[in-house]
């Protein structure tokens, strides 16, 4: 079993060098990416910005709740604004691409073995991890961030909605707290972090389409794993960044 | 003589998956601007064949070469170089289905050339002309049929003007119309583009009346070699077997299995 899991990192690994090998050369086509880029991305905004919003809301009650107990329900600002940037934002986004996006990827390309376009496309001289995976791992690593920035936004729209709209916070508290106490840094790292589930999710996805078993059976075994392996490892990577910012 | 004159050439060539032997010490030849038949029942490793030379896989053992080059021996890009001088039809058509019938034969064009959009547009239109189908250029894959897939796929094929075609089961799947289109396709495009074609099939008929030589693989190697006419007249039973459509004989009928009667009753007893 674990002789299984090191031979796997070491395959995604090695099939990570050959698909950054090709980036380059892949963004001679840029028309491919942003193609991606709007079926991984724009495809995914109504479920990220729903999310985002209920995400939002629960996060202003449970922490009106909360700070309420001490007398602080005047830091909602703050807290939903830390928590929305530095974890939630970037996880569940990832979480939720994964689940959306990483499926649809992984699925599209096992599909594509299955019924022989990759192997034409080798046969025709074109090389299918240049023409087809690049273009979809570039446009996951370059729509997570982008669509975690969205949903953190919108999350904050849904905490204020809860906490000033219906809780009577005084707005000019909701939004100077959060102001003063949010930094760059905190962007930063939930860029960072954004950034690297993206990749991550991206790389799991495209890796295990291309790896398929060309049958129903096999491309419908490969989606799932994307969605499982994907999911621990984004809260793995999670943990990881997490403790190396602190 | 006629090996120097090979455009494929394939020497003792043994292949195996597992303990499976595919190949048992293959030998064959191709000759320039022939149209070579490559018949046999089904699982005796025709599309195998093909896999080896185009160098997708590699023989365990022997040679294969095309165009004097040992496919096995060659690096990606070379081996690159050496597929955009053929052209391969699949079985299925194999069409990218997120491009249009004009994208898809215009993709081989797009990736190795880099032709103005008009004369590249004016190249796709006269190959869809070619097989029939400038009217459906705008047309999507899901929107063909079967045999419209597969003539579209030729277009594709013939796009970059190769110098050998190669087709994995034209025929299969198609009706007679169909079929016959196909057939005459072959043929023409052999005539006027001079190519040289290998035809993989088990169609008896549709090959017989296009092919000049012909193979015949069982059991791992060439049974029999020939023109269609000669093959017809089956020296031995199996090739006999073959080509008239015999359901038993030296190729059984039934998968080995243990006595029938001895099954039957054990499964009653139990």
């Amino acid at each position: 079993m674990a002789l299984e899991v090191v031979a796997k990192v070491g395959a995604v690994a090695l099939f990570l060098l050959r698909v950054l090998g090709q980036c380059i050369p892949a963004l001679v086509r840029p028309q491919l990416i942003i193609r991606q880029i709007y079926n991984a991305g724009a495809r995914s905004l109504v479920i990220i910005m729903l999310s985002g919003l209920f995400v939002g809301m629960v996060l202003g009650l449970q922490g009106y709740q909360l700070l309420q107990r001490f007398g602080s329900e005047s830091a909602l600002g703050m807290a939903a604004a830390l928590g929305l940037i530095k974890e939630l934002g970037p996880v569940l986004t990832a979480l939720l691409f994964a689940g959306r996006a990483g499926t649809s990827l992984c699925s599209e390309i096992g599909l594509m073995g299955a019924t022989d376009q990759l192997a034409a496309m080798e046969m025709m001289a074109v090389d299918p991890v240049r023409h087809v995976v690049a273009p979809r791992f570039l446009g996951g690593l370059i729509a997570v961030p982008l669509l975690a920035a969205i949903f953190s936004c919108v999350g904050l729209y849904g905490a204020q909605l809860v906490g000033v709209t219906m809780m009577r916070i005084e707005p000019g508290t909701f939004w100077s707290q959060m102001q003063s106490a949010v930094g760059l840094r905190d962007v930063h790292e939930g860029l960072i972090k954004s950034v690297v589930f993206g990749a991550a999710c991206s790389l799991l996805a495209v890796y295990e389409g291309f790896h398929a078993e060309p049958t129903a059976e096999g491309v419908g075994l490969a989606t799932t794993r994307t969605v499982v392996t994907s999911a621990v490892l984004v809260l793995l990577l999670d943990y990881m960044l997490t403790a190396a910012f602190l | 003589m006629i090996e120097n004159d090979a455009v494929v050439n394939v020497r003792g060539v043994h292949y195996a998956i597992g303990a499976h032997a595919i190949f048992k010490g293959l030998n064959m030849h191709v000759r320039r601007g022939s149209i070579t038949a490559v018949m046999g029942p089904s699982g005796t490793g025709k599309t195998t064949l093909l896999r080896l030379i185009m160098g997708q896989i590699v023989a365990q053992r022997g040679h294969v070469t095309v165009f004097g080059k040992e496919v096995a021996a060659l690096e990606r890009r070379e081996l690159y170089k050496l597929r955009q001088r053929i052209g391969l039809l699949f079985q299925n058509g194999a069409l990218l289905t997120d491009l249009s019938v004009f994208e898809n034969v215009a993709f081989p064009l797009r990736e190795h050339t880099d032709l103005p959009e008009p004369v590249l547009r004016e190249l796709v239109l006269m190959k869809l002309q070619t097989v029939g189908l400038r009217g459906a250029a705008d047309l999507m894959p899901a929107e063909l049929s079967g045999g419209m897939a597969r003539r579209v796929a030729l277009a594709r094929a013939i796009v970059m003007d190769p110098e050998m075609l190669i087709y994995d089961e034209p025929f299969v799947g198609l009706d007679p119309i169909s079929k016959g289109v196909i057939v005459r396709l072959i043929q023409s495009l052999n005539r006027l583009l001079g190519t040289t074609s290998i035809v993989v099939s088990h169609d008896v008929r549709e090959i017989s009346a296009i092919a000049d030589h012909s193979y015949l693989l069982a059991e791992g190697k060439v049974m029999a070699e020939g023109s269609p006419a000669e093959l017809c007249k089956g020296q031995t039973e199996s090739v006999h077997q073959f080509m008239s459509g015999t359901p038993d004989g030296p190729v059984p009928f039934h998968y080995p299995a243990p006595d029938y009667f001895e099954q039957l009753l054990a499964r009653s007893d139990a």
